[in-house]
């Protein structure tokens, strides 16, 4: 188990502020946030390359926190690969080697098969696509068997057929017992690969958690935006309802013992539909306007007013079409109990 | 008429260009023109002539030597490091460049004068900074700096630090991660900073002439033999020490070009 006790970092204009944290071994955990987070600054202070102000780095039962990076036995592949340029992909791949005590060429053979860059070998990395050159970063740092692979945002640089396949390639890698801690600002990354998520934000872990779980009851209004619970409205809540300031009232799956929060809808929770629902029997039914329609590429968002609230809702290309919506029509809007979260 | 253009553009470029170029070719072409041929021919067998030429290169590399030796690290620390007080550090480096020639001869004797505490100290050792080689490496090395130590450090700055870390994971150590990746990527400018440096050093008169007269390098025999017997003397020294310098620049750059590897830091990017 790698464990991160009170790590903070404090650098001129921003903090990483006393993160606790627990990666299991053969976890695959993922650190979510946006740009400017201090997600790589995290990675680095756990591979020893960002020097920390307070706080400890623990494996199992070692303090490693005044370790220097080469003897952690912790491995790192960043965005643009950083493979060595002047060096051909076999000397890539083999340079931590020389340093390692346990010298194991069938296992870097087995990661070069499994890669699939036997045929790259004598290439220089600047004459490789980026798939190929993510590859071969993958199977340099995996060369050393590392306690910890930690990867950061290692799909952001790639084209989408490109990315799908490393992806595939890290799940293979994972399904070998290999711990990852990945840093990422997509999540749809986090659902595909995850088994954990720690969401930071201006370097403060915001919630941290099981990845279905964050994503269905995420903690904070913050960490709702982030993963992508575009309806949040604040309200009132009094036993299993809530009211918006806005005016608009919702029946919750349960009674809330605050006064008030706010309530978070995922977009493709929300059904459209031009039949008349009864309230009683469907959960939350309103009736508003079609404002907008806007292609996310596989779905359509389709933004509804009611009232002065504005609803983001997910629909499917296909259904798009055989419903037949535009813009100005009216439509009804239907949320269930359940998909209705309160924060 | 956007081609037109192109065109006009380009041929506007040359023009302007050729002015310079020029500039610099045809005093030393005439230099080559006027050269006496029997004279000539005397000053290659001339051992004063040669003694000097070889003075110039010698003291010239040891000059660099020392530089490289001291100037690297350096390099790499601008390179890497933001600090309170670095631009006035990086001034002070290319002050030789600002200050005339003389003034930094003078300064350097200030130094080494017997009278002084460095100068009185290397007496003591038995070494002699004022008209010796010794000295003329020291007039060297203060001219000569900044063009090593400038190149050097755009060379590293170059060189994206995200490579040295991931060297370092895999279990390099900081000496070894310089030596086999941060030296060899930085290399062209590291090599082409010492060409820079010791070119500034074989041809340095000024600050050479005030610390040591004698033993001569190849410009001070040239301006001493323009003193004494003319300029149809000091002209063959001058076209001597020209070609031994274009010859040496050419051979130089030759070994420096070596394989573009065409790596610049973060560009890794925008690769395909």
């Amino acid at each position: 188990m790698i464990s991160l006790k009170g790590l903070s970092i404090d650098l001129p204009g921003f903090c990483l502020e006393s993160l606790y944290l627990d990666i299991r071994v053969n976890e695959f955990f993922m650190i979510v946030g946006p740009s400017g987070a201090g997600k790589t600054l995290m990675l680095e202070a756990i591979a020893g390359l960002q020097e920390i102000s307070r706080g400890e780095i623990w494996v199992g039962d070692r303090n490693i926190t005044f370790l220097p990076p080469e003897k952690r036995n912790i491995s790192l592949v960043y965005q643009d690969y950083a493979l060595f340029p002047h060096l051909t992909v076999e000397e890539n791949v083999s340079y931590g080697l020389r340093f390692s005590k346990e010298q194991d060429r069938p296992y870097v053979k087995h990661l070069i098969s499994l890669l699939k860059i036997q045929d790259l070998s004598d290439r220089r990395p600047l004459t490789l696509s980026g798939g190929e050159q993510q590859r071969v970063a993958l199977a340099r740092a995996l060369a050393v068997k590392p306690r910890l692979l930690l990867l950061d945002e290692p799909l952001s640089a790639l084209d989408p057929v490109f990315r799908e396949e490393i992806q595939d390639y890290l799940k293979k890698l994972h399904s070998e017992g290999i711990t990852i801690v990945m840093v990422t600002h997509d999540f749809g990354e986090v659902l595909s690969l995850g088994e954990k998520v720690a969401v930071l934000k201006d370097g403060i872990l915001r919630q941290v958690g099981d990845v279905s779980e964050v994503f269905r009851c995420p903690a904070d209004p913050l960490v709702a935006d982030f993963v992508g619970m575009k309806n949040l409205f604040p309200c009132d809540f009094v036993d299993n309802r809530a009211k918006t300031s806005e005016g608009l009232e919702f029946c919750l799956n349960g009674n809330l013992v605050r006064p008030s929060g706010f309530l978070g809808i995922r977009p493709e929770d929300i059904t459209l539909s031009r039949e008349i629902y009864s309230s009683s029997e469907e959960g939350n039914v309103f009736t508003g306007q079609v404002v907008s329609i806007i292609s996310r590429g596989t779905v359509f968002e389709v933004v509804v007013r009611v009232g002065n609230s504005r609803f983001v809702s997910y629909m499917l290309a296909s259904s798009l079409v055989e419903m037949g919506l535009h813009v100005d029509e009216e439509i009804n809007l239907r949320i269930k109990s359940e998909m209705i979260h309160a924060l | 008429m956007k081609f037109l253009s192109h065109v006009r553009n380009k041929w506007f470029c040359v023009l302007m260009g050729s002015f310079l170029v020029a500039y610099i070719i045809v005093p030393l072409a005439g230099l080559y023109l006027r050269v006496d041929i029997q004279v000539a021919m005397k000053t290659l067998k001339d051992m004063e002539v040669l003694s000097a030429m070889w003075r110039s290169v010698w003291t010239a590399a040891m000059a660099t030597g020392v530089i490289f030796i001291f100037g690297t690290p350096l390099a790499y620390f601008l390179a890497r490091n933001e600090f309170r007080g670095k631009s006035f550090l990086e001034a002070v480096i290319d002050v030789p460049i600002m200050v005339p020639h003389t003034v930094a001869g003078i300064a350097v004797l200030m130094i080494f004068s017997p009278k002084a505490f460095l100068g009185s100290l290397l007496i003591r050792i038995g070494l002699e900074p004022i008209n010796s080689s010794l000295g003329i490496v020291m007039a060297c090395i203060f001219v000569s700096i900044p063009f090593y130590v400038d190149s050097a450090r755009d060379a590293f700055s170059a060189v994206s630090p995200r490579i040295e870390k991931v060297s370092r994971l895999l279990g390099a150590s900081m000496g070894y991660t310089f030596f086999r990746i941060s030296l060899p990527l930085a290399r062209r400018g590291i090599f082409s900073g010492l060409i820079m440096s010791w070119a500034r050093a074989v041809s340095e008169f000024g600050a050479v002439v005030i610390i040591a007269y004698h033993p001569m390098v190849a410009p001070t025999l040239i301006y001493d033999r323009f003193a004494t017997f003319g300029l149809k003397y000091s002209t063959p020294i001058a076209v001597q020490l020209i070609t031994l310098c274009l010859f040496m620049f050419i051979l130089l750059r030759l070994l420096a070009s070596g394989k573009d590897l065409g790596f610049r830091g973060e560009e890794t990017n925008d690769l395909p």
